[in-house]
Parts: structure tokens; C-alpha cells; sequence
């Protein structure tokens, strides 16, 4: 067994574990901590397949931004933990027949039908560092990029919206 | 090396874990971790076929992805706010009108 393959091992079992975690814990904040974890062993799984770039805003916008607003909101809402209501008695084991249904699907296709052969070929050395990303980024794919910018003022001013208070509201 | 087919079977497994949240967690802001976790399991599809087929337009397209899992959860976390400035409550379950 190499190094690689122990590494992999480990981290998925620590990636499922924590999704795991996530799903079941009684609280929210506990969930949200679950998954940044959960995050942060994805990030590493980017670095073994050779995308250092995207593991770092892996890390800096999934794991850091993005579950601190979680977190913040969280917070801010008490909503650490609500009271267990069940309206559908039938929906929770009919939602895991059909999610047990959508892994046996993945996974039949996966390694009965083997829709992706083999293993892993070399990548050439430079292949998703800064460099290369940042200047495909800029060359060819401008227009999207500035498209994302537009998207992003648009989210914020959004929020913005949905949360102000009006002057002679309340 | 680790085949590719392992990750995109751990990424199956966290998709599956994320659809199975969304289903049974009554908490919309838990509801809403589920899925920021389907993104990532599609994410990490991408990035190994991107390995597999060694273009890098899989990781530029996970990089968009980022960015409007980053904008969705702004609005969605507004939205959440603002139901419960009015509602008081954020269960799922209650939430079953459009109008506050």
C-alpha cells in the first residue's frame, strides 16, 4: 500500500464521517463545524489531484468565508437546535430507500458498467497551478470571469435589500 | 496512484449524504449545508475528471461554481434572516405561504 493510497483512504473515511456528522448532529453549530472539516479534507483531496488553486479557495472561501456567514447566522437566529416536528411520518425512511437507490445507481455505474477505466495518468508539472489558471482565466475566459463579478454585486445588493429595514418600518 | 474511480465514488457518497440531508433535516439552515455539500461533491467530480483528461477548463468551471455557491448562500442566508424577522420561526415545515 502506498503513501497515496493510505492518505486517500483515511480522508475519505474522515470526509464521510464528518458528512455524517453533519447530517445527524442535534447542533446546528455543531453541523456547521462538522462541515468545515468535511471542506478542508476536500481541499486536501484537490491537492492530490494536482489543483493546488482551487484547494486554497477551497479553504478561504468554502471553509472560511462562506461557513463563518453560516455560522454568524446561526448565531444570530438562536437556531442552534429546533424542536423535532415530523408533518410526514413516511418521508424520512421513504428519503433513505431513495437515497440508498441513488448510491446503488452511482455505484453500479461506477464499477459494474466502469464508465472511467483506470488510473490516474501523470500530469505535466505546471498542470493547475496559479499561473496556468490565472492566465486561461484572464485570456479565454474573460467574459465569464467579469459575468462573476456582476453576479457577486448583485448577490450583495441583494442581501442588502432582503435585510434593511425600511425608515418607518416597525 | 489512487484511480480516479475512487473519488468520484467518495464523491457519489457525499452527494448521496447531501440529497439524504436535504430530504430529512427540517432546519433550513442545515438543509442549506447539504447543499453547499452537493456542490462540493460535484466539484470534486470535476477536479478528477480533470485529472483524467487533462484539460483545465474542469478546475476554471469549479472556480464559477465557487463563486455562485459563494453568492447563493448570501442570498439565501438573507432570505432565512428575513423570514424569521417576520415569521419568528424557521422551520420548514411553517414556511408554506409566499406572502409574509
Amino acid at each position: 500500500m502506498t503513501l497515496e493510497l493510505a492518505l486517500f483512504l483515511i480522508l475519505a473515511l474522515v470526509a464521510i464521517a464528518t458528512a455524517l456528522g453533519m447530517l445527524f448532529s442535534r447542533n446546528a453549530v455543531y453541523s456547521a463545524l462538522f462541515l468545515v472539516l468535511n471542506f478542508v479534507t476536500v481541499a486536501v483531496f484537490y491537492l492530490l489531484l494536482g489543483a493546488p488553486f482551487i484547494a486554497m479557495s477551497q479553504v478561504s472561501v468554502y471553509a472560511g468565508a462562506i461557513m463563518v456567514l453560516f455560522l454568524f447566522v446561526i448565531m444570530l437566529l438562536g437556531a442552534e437546535s429546533l424542536p423535532p416536528s415530523q408533518t410526514l411520518p413516511w418521508q424520512r425512511p421513504l428519503a433513505i430507500a431513495l437515497s440508498v437507490i441513488l448510491a446503488g445507481e452511482a455505484g453500479y455505474l461506477l464499477f459494474v458498467r466502469k464508465i472511467t477505466g483506470g488510473i490516474v495518468p501523470q500530469a505535466i508539472a505546471t498542470f493547475g497551478s496559479p499561473v496556468t489558471l490565472g492566465r486561461t482565466l484572464f485570456s479565454k475566459y474573460l467574459l465569464p470571469f467579469e459575468i462573476t463579478s456582476v453576479l457577486l454585486l448583485v448577490a450583495m445588493v441583494g442581501a442588502i435589500v432582503l435585510t434593511h429595514k425600511e425608515k418607518g418600518e416597525r | 496512484m489512487v484511480p480516479v474511480s475512487w473519488y468520484i465514488a467518495l464523491s457519489a457518497i457525499l452527494f448521496t449524504i447531501g440529497a439524504l440531508g436535504v430530504l430529512i433535516r427540517r432546519n433550513p439552515l442545515i438543509i442549506f449545508m447539504s447543499i453547499e455539500l452537493m456542490l462540493n461533491a460535484a466539484n470534486l467530480v470535476m477536479v478528477a475528471f480533470t485529472r483524467i483528461y487533462v484539460v483545465l477548463e474542469g478546475q476554471i468551471f469549479v472556480f464559477f461554481v465557487m463563486t455562485v455557491a459563494a453568492a447563493e448562500v448570501a442570498v439565501g442566508l438573507a432570505l432565512i434572516v428575513a423570514i424569521f424577522k417576520t415569521r419568528h420561526s424557521i422551520n420548514v415545515d411553517e414556511m408554506n405561504s409566499l406572502k409574509g
